[in-house]
Parts: C-alpha cells; structure tokens; sequence
C-alpha cells in the first residue's frame, strides 16, 4: 500500500512501536532537507504524465505547429518553405472558402437565435408543474444522443424531394407546393439547420431547466403578489436572473457551431456544388484530398482565431470579473 | 382558557380570510391554460418523434411499397429484409458485408476507448484534487482551454506523431486519440467530483499510511461510482457518435459504424435502397438510443457536464 509513497508525506506513527519510528524517522530527516524537489509527490506526477502530454505537446504544441506551417507553401507534406501569409490571401480570395464562411454564418445565426429562443420556450413550458415532464423531456433531448451523421441522414430522408414532406404535401392536393431546401443553393444552408436545431435543441432546453430551477420560489411569489404578468415576470426578472446560465450556454452552442462538419458532409456532402460547404469541412478536403496541406493549415487557424474571438471575451467576462472582485 | 384559545384561532382564521383565500387555486384538466400547455407540449413532441417514426416505418416497408407511398404512411405489408440486408450484404466500396464490420469496429474502438480515456481522467482528477504538485494547475488549465480548441487545428500534427509512433491507421492510434480529446471534459467531471469529496477521508486514509494508489483504488474509486458512470455514459456516445476522427484516423476496413453509414447511404453508385438505408441509419443510432433510455437522469447529468465538449 505504501510503496512509492512520497517521504514527505509519510506520517508519523503513533504510539511507540520501535521498529517503525526507526523506519519513519530517516524518512522525515530526507524529507526536511528537501535533497530533490522533482521527486517529491512523484506518483502523482507520474499519474498526470498523460495529461501533460496532452496539454504540452497534443494542445499546445499541435496548436502551435499548425499556425507555423499555415505560413509555409506545403503541398502533399509539410515543409518549412516560408511564404508569408500567401496562404491566407489565397484562402480569402477562394470562393469556397468565402461560401463556408457565409454559411457558418448564417448557420451560427440561426442555430442560436432558434435553439435559445425554443430551448427556452420548452424549458418553461416544462417548468409549470406539468404532468408527464420526465416523459416530455425525455422525448425533446433524445435526438442529443444521437449522431449528427444518423441525424444528417434521417432530414435528408424526409426532406428528399421525389419522397418526402413535398411529395406527402403535393399528394394532398397542393401540386405546386415546393419545399426541397436541400437541392436548392440558397437555401440549403437553412434545411441543415432545421436538422441541427431538431437535434440540438433538447440540449439548450436541459440547460435552461435547470436554470430555472435555479431560481427561487421566492420571486415567483413577489411576482405573482405585485400582480405581474407571467411574461413580464420571465422577461424583465428570471431571464435577467439566469445571465450566466445563457453565457454558458451560448458559449456551448458557440464552440459546437464552428465545429460543424459531420452533419453537412451526411446530409448534402456540401452540394449542391458548394452550397453548403462548411470551413470544418475545407480544412479536412485540402489536407487529406486536395493535398494541399497549406490551404488547410490557414483555414484551421482561422477557426481557432474564430473560436478565440468568442471565447476570450466570454473568459474574460467569467473569470476576469472575479479576481477583480 | 378553553375560550381564550378558541378565541384566538378564530381572529386567525377571520384574518385569513381578509386575505383571500389561501392554497393553489384548483385547476382543472381542462382549464384554458391547460389545453394551451399540453396541446404545444404534445405539438411539438411529435415533431421530435416524427423522425424517428419515419425511420422506423421506412425500414420496414419493401422499395416499392416506398415509391407509390407517403413516407409517414405505416407499412402495408411488414418486411425485415431492409434490416437483415443493411446489417449483412450491404455495400461501401469493395466490401459487401453490410454494417456488422462496421459495428464491430466501433465496438472495438469504443471498449477501450472508454475503459482508458475515464482511468487517465480519473486518475488525472484524483492527483489534481487530492495530489496538487506546482505546476498541476496549469497543465490543468490548458487542457481545459485545449477543449475549446478546433478539431481541425490539431488533426494533422497527430496524424505525424501517430505516423511516428507507427500506430497511424491502426485502432489502437483512435483509441489514444480518443482518449486524448476526452481528456479535458473528463479530468474536469472527476476533479471536481474528488474536490467536493470530504477532505477528512483523504487525511484519515494518509495517516493509516495508504499511499496515491492505494487511496486511489480502495477509497476514491469505491465511493464515486455515480460518477464513473456518468463518465462512462458520457464517453460511450461521444466515441460511438464520433464520426471526424474515425474518417481521419481510420482506414476503410476498419472504419467505425458512423463512417461506413455514411459511405453505404451516400455512394453514388447503385440504385438508391431508402429502406436499407434507414435501417442502417436506425441500427447505428441504436446503441448511444438504448444508452440513453437506460441511463435517464445520469444521461442529463453526463451532458451538463460535457456540454463543454460541443
């Protein structure tokens, strides 16, 4: 049990028994003079090994590597050919690249207006001593369990033209109906995000609920003695209230909006043509098919610049605030 | 006395009364607000299910029973074809073995995945609690900032260090990339699981002499096994769900199930097979479904937690 264990730490033995006060006491004279400080707590850091690791040379080394070869000229292997930021001129001045940006956008936009604005509305909906909530809850937060590949694939079904929710509706009656957003270019980007928003906003709607039992019932009560109405009450008090629980959760559904890749290349594979491409899906095309390593080097780092402008504000904002405080 | 008491509690009472009737006002079932309620409630829970019903009905209709119909229609006439061929014959590429190799590469990436990724961060969030050395907590820090980082910035510096090692293309090198990306959210779920553990244990167990893994694994692990299991729920899904770092990291024979999916439903060749389609959709979604409707309120809990992951 104790083997390895740090001699500093070792405690010293009650009571009188010889032989271990004789075991213990050099133990403590090493550990008072202190002759190497690395090998103190030595199993833990042996323990953390992975994780240094991880965070030296996988997230900060990785990291680092990646922005440094975004400023040379590799094609089909990295080299160390600097070329300034040719790469990001190029990278700006591609069509493709301007479309994934437009549409993460728009993607972004729409993802957290909609999954807020619905997330909230179930959450309070499900906040009024309802009966059957776990069965409600239960049934908007299942699509979170589920891949956005199988989600992906599921909308391209029931929004496919020839079989879908147009034929179902042209069959009633209404022949020219139309609604095919994902065969259509400039619409496209918005049929993704209907299966985004089935998909993610459970999700938004969990996190919100447990805001909401967050507040006390005090309030509630004031609200209701002072007569205001339900909706004032959630506009000017609980939602000012629940701050924190919107910056964490817009914060979420920020960081997941520039990492959206496996729901386009299921549901449109980014078509039609370009329409729906997406900068997550730029970056993997030229790095493993378009050998193009270059190309896909910039493109990350300018994701990582995009999630640096949400998060450092958002840090600063969180963390920041309370050492001045 | 008798009097003075009755006396009182009927001033009581009267006061009461001045006030307004007292206690949650009745409601009935059928009350205006109630219809509104539970009419958006079941609304909008039916357009959650509608998916799912659809797949499901899809799956087992015939293709020709597909084209006539309306996909919300229920099966005429009830065939399981779809599902034995989209779980046996089934073709991505060259092979045609259907989703069985797929599910089985997952299983086989996913076991380990999870056992290693939860006994690193376990063991990682036990020295941060317990163990702090100078220096812990900004290691610790930059893996929870790594967390925010893109995929994409650090997929390719793997790709070398995996081609390095020799494990490139190989189970075991997801497995560790796996492990990798589940790092942060985790050492984060069980640091603080072991910061809120009463210290006393900790001091108690020190000075019986019990050392880093003997703490480790006769107290720690025993007294937060709800968190194990919410770590374990966690991770099943993600990896399983995991579809970017299977494709990378991967070669085509063993490609996890979500990769082979989706190279089955989006090939271009061949005539397109909607009800084996929709029955290797559902036979994927199956395993992080049934996780999920098991593990209910652990389930929330997971993802609050690892909401973080994105």
């Amino acid at each position: 049990m104790t083997t390895g264990a740090p001699a500093g730490f070792r405690p010293q033995p009650i009571g009188g028994r010889k032989l271990d006060v004789l075991i213990a006491q050099p133990a403590e004279m090493s550990s008072s003079k202190r002759p190497s400080k690395l090998f103190r707590n030595l199993n833990a850091k042996v323990a953390s090994i992975p994780m240094i690791l991880t965070a030296l040379v996988v997230f900060v080394g990785g990291t680092a590597w990646t922005v440094l070869y975004s400023f040379t000229n590799s094609k089909l292997l990295p080299r160390l050919n600097f070329v300034g930021l040719d790469q990001y001129h190029r990278l700006w001045s591609t069509s493709r690249w301007l479309v994934s940006i437009e549409n993460l956008l728009i993607y972004g936009a729409i993802s957290l207006v909609f999954s807020l604005v619905i997330g909230f509305l179930l959450a309070a909906l499900l906040d009024q001593k309802i009966r059957f909530e776990d069965t409600f809850r239960t049934i908007f937060l299942y699509p979170f369990a589920l891949s956005f590949i199988v989600t992906g694939l599921v909308w391209q079904w029931l929004l496919n033209p020839d079989f879908g929710v147009q034929r179902v509706v042209r069959d009633l009656g209404w022949t020219s109906f139309s609604f095919d957003p994902l065969y259509n270019s400039s619409l496209v980007i918005y049929g993704i995000s209907i299966a985004a928003l089935w998909q993610g906003t459970g999700l938004v709607m969990c996190l919100m609920l447990a805001g909401l039992r967050g507040i006390d019932e005090d309030i509630w009560k004031a609200a209701r003695v002072d007569g205001i109405p339900m909706w004032k009450t959630y506009l000017f008090i609980v939602i000012p209230m629940m701050r924190p629980v919107f910056i964490t959760t817009l914060v979420i559904i920020a960081a997941g909006i520039v990492k959206v890749y496996d729901l386009v290349v299921a549901q449109t594979s980014g078509g039609p043509g370009i329409a729906s491409e997406v900068p997550a899906k730029y970056v993997y095309d030229y790095m493993f098919f378009a050998q193009n390593l270059g190309q896909g080097f910039a493109a990350s780092t300018m994701m990582l610049l995009s999630v640096v402008i949400v998060i450092v504000p958002w840090a600063y904002l969180e963390f920041g605030g309370k050492k001045r405080g | 006395m008798a009097d003075g008491a009755s006396l009182s509690t009927g001033a009581e009472a009267l006061k009461r009364n001045a006030a307004g009737p007292s206690g949650s006002k009745p409601r009935h079932m059928l009350s205006r607000r109630n219809i509104f309620l539970y009419g958006t409630l079941i609304v909008v829970a039916l357009y959650y299910l509608l998916p799912l019903y659809v797949m499901i009905v899809t799956s087992l209709k015939g293709m020709p029973e597909i084209r006539l119909g309306n996909i919300f229609s229920p099966p005429v006439e009830i065939t399981f074809e779809p599902w034995v061929k989209a779980w046996a014959t089934a073709c991505t590429g060259l092979n045609c073995d259907g989703l069985s190799r797929g599910f089985w590469n997952s299983v086989r990436i996913t076991v380990p995945s999870v056992i290693l990724s939860i006994a690193i961060a376990s063991v990682n969030g036990y020295a941060l609690a317990n163990w702090r050395f100078k220096g812990a907590d900004t290691f610790f820090i930059i893996l929870i900032v790594g967390a925010f980082i893109p995929y994409q910035v650090m997929i390719y510096p793997i790709v070398i260090i995996l081609r390095e090692i020799g494990i490139y293309g190989t189970l075991t090198g997801l497995v560790i990339v796996h492990s990798i990306f589940g790092m942060p959210i985790l050492t984060l779920l069980f640091r603080n699981y072991f910061t809120s553990m009463p210290e006393e244990l900790f001091r108690a167990a020190r000075v019986d002499g019990a050392g880093f893994w003997g703490i480790y694994l006769r107290i720690m692990l025993p007294m937060s096994l709800p968190i194990f299991v919410v770590a374990i729920i966690l991770q099943v899904t993600g990896i399983w769900n995991d579809f970017l770092f299977g494709v990378v990291y991967t070669r085509p024979d063993t490609y996890p199930m979500t990769v082979q999916l989706n190279n089955i439903v989006n090939s271009v060749q061949g005539v397109k097979e909607y009800n084996v389609n929709m029955a290797a959709t559902i036979l994927t979604g199956l395993v992080p479904l049934i996780v999920y409707f098991v593990s209910g309120k652990l389930f929330v809990r997971g993802i609050a937690a690892g909401a973080v992951k994105g």
